[in-house]
């Protein structure tokens, strides 16, 4: 028994729709099977909250009088340093930027209290933005200079664009070494006295269809206390990792490209983010819903933080070298007790990314769902999978003669 | 018998008195120094647990507030910023006395301040910057 798209929307526009979290969908599955739950649930939703680099955002701010060409000059927001190297008026902000006066880890470890992550979240509370840029004048765009406030309410366009969000899953990091690290999976104590992870288990978009066949190009999601879509696979996807039997990759694995309407996103649900010694990010809000097509998509949906494990990484030693070496393997439900144990040692873990709020979205999804004020998107293309030969490399050198 | 955590604030004119010793010895009060500095304006900082006869506690207390010295609970100055908290659970491994915990039933972060030393060691772990002192 199989169920359309089209049929499910349906059922969401009458308002008949069975919607259930990820969490809520364990349980009825364990109760009534895949098969049945796959004929009464008609969608589950999912959610994380958690630092996510590769977050951006772009603009345009329109044209000044006399008008002034930014591509080629230099800007900043609040100081931190921006990209208009696309044309005259259009501005890139990445989340990991930071102010050219930062001390950065000169003092060590530096502190990263404001980034491009924070001038994001202020920019979407409504908060006015400090622009100065400095540039050369031509014939059509005669000004070089040009200092104003802006306001995301006057911007022609602003638009979210993460290359790279939703990771499939992630290291846990634990430190090896005798002295303290300072990573961006936190600060990490010597001689494996924390242990670091990063994912909503089972709740995670992505770990709930782990081949990728509801989630595709096109898909529409809740971004940022707003909506968007899956602009395309993110980048460093890797599709082809291990992957258990369940399907569910043992490492890092498929990454999301996501867009969406900066002007309609929530400051709560994108938050200014500092990691000591390390630098700015934002903390990015993202749900997804998963159409219950059939048995198996049902069947996916169900995945506990016991069927999900993750590799127990040294960030002192082997993740910076670049080796993929591992200290073992640990199940989401062991990182979640508290504490787990590595090299026969018992190791305190602590999750950088927020299993309430994760819950939250998924809930907030779900409603949305529920008043018919979001309906489920056929994607335009799939995800390349693991079959797909799609593979994240590392870098070759190549020595500049 | 009291176990209480308090910040003592010294004007420049007491910052080279024997204080705490005095404190001791005239009311028998144990305790144990978890933060001391001297600011830049010569005022001294001091967060010290005192544990003792509640009686003694008390005196104790009023001889110091007579000398001109401030003192607080510590619980005041450590604060958590419940809008920008996330819970995401960063805090709670550098936390040394578990006044920072996750409940287990709902996963959200608890912060016990009663527990709290001060060391603001969660400050700088917390990636959303929700825990303030304002000492």
């Amino acid at each position: 028994m199989s169920k359309t798209i089209a049929q499910i929307n349906e059922k969401i526009r009458s308002g008949e729709a069975v919607v259930v979290t990820a969490e809520e969908i364990i349980g009825i599955v364990q109760e009534k099977g895949a098969a049945e739950a796959a004929k009464q649930v008609d969608v589950v939703t999912t959610g994380t909250f958690g630092p996510m680099c590769s977050s951006g955002i772009y603009f345009n701010i329109g044209h000044s009088k006399p008008k002034i060409k930014l591509g080629g000059g230099t800007l900043y927001l609040n100081d931190v340093p921006a990209y208009a190297g696309y044309a005259a008026v259009d501005i890139v902000l990445g989340a990991t930027a930071l102010p050219e006066d930062d001390p950065l880890n000169r003092v060590y470890p530096g502190e990263f209290k404001y980034g491009g992550g924070h001038v994001i979240e202020e920019l979407v509370a409504g908060k006015d933005i400090k622009l100065l840029a400095t540039t050369y004048g031509t014939d059509c765009y005669p000004r070089r200079k040009l200092e104003t406030w802006i306001n995301i309410k006057d911007l022609n366009e602003a638009v979210l664009f993460n290359p790279r969000n939703c990771y499939q899953n992630y290291n846990c990091a634990v430190n090896a070494s005798d002295k303290v690290i300072y990573t961006y999976m936190g600060m990490l104590k010597p001689n494996l006295g924390s242990a670091n992870y990063c994912s909503a288990g089972q709740l995670s978009p992505l770990l709930n269809d782990p081949l990728y066949r509801t989630i595709g190009i096109g898909t529409k999601v809740f971004l940022g206390g707003g909506t968007g879509y899956v602009a395309w696979n993110g980048t460093q996807h890797n599709p082809a990792v291990p992957r258990g039997e369940n399907g569910v990759p043992r490492e890092g694995a498929g990454t999301l490209a996501l867009i969406g309407d900066l002007k309609k996103m929530k400051p709560e649900w994108l938050m200014g983010t500092s990691f000591q010694g390390y630098g700015a990010t934002l903390t990015v809000a993202i749900g997804i819903p998963i159409p219950i097509l059939d048995e198996e998509v049902c069947r996916f949906t169900a995945v506990r933080d016991a069927d999900i494990y993750a590799p127990v990484v040294d960030y002192s030693k082997d993740y910076p070298a670049g080796k993929s070496d591992t200290l073992g393997e640990v199940s989401y439900a062991q990182l979640k007790s508290g504490a787990i144990e590595v090299s026969g040692k018992r190791v305190p873990t602590a999750s950088l990314s927020s299993y309430p709020k994760a819950v939250e979205i998924a809930e907030t999804l779900k409603e949305w769902i529920h008043r018919g004020r979001f309906l489920i998107t056929q994607p335009v293309a799939s995800l390349p999978g693991p079959e797909s030969g799609h593979v994240f490399k590392a870098l070759k050198e190549r020595p500049l003669e | 018998m009291v176990s209480k955590r308090i910040v003592l604030r010294f004007p420049p004119r007491l910052v080279d008195q024997p204080i705490v010793s005095n404190l001791v010895r005239k009311f028998d009060i144990e305790f144990n120094i978890l933060k001391a500095y001297v600011t830049p304006r010569e005022e001294g900082l001091l967060v010290l647990e005192l544990r003792g006869d509640e009686k003694a506690y008390e005196e104790g207390a009023a001889y110091l507030r007579e000398l001109g010295v401030s003192v607080q609970p510590l619980s005041q100055d450590i604060v958590r910023n419940i809008a920008r908290c996330t819970h995401c659970g960063a805090c709670v491994v550098v936390c040394p006395t578990e006044a920072l915990v996750l409940d287990p039933q709902t996963r959200k972060v608890l912060f016990y301040d009663t527990k709290c030393i001060g060391c603001e060691l969660c400050i700088k772990a917390c990636p959303t910057r929700a825990m303030e002192a304002h000492f």
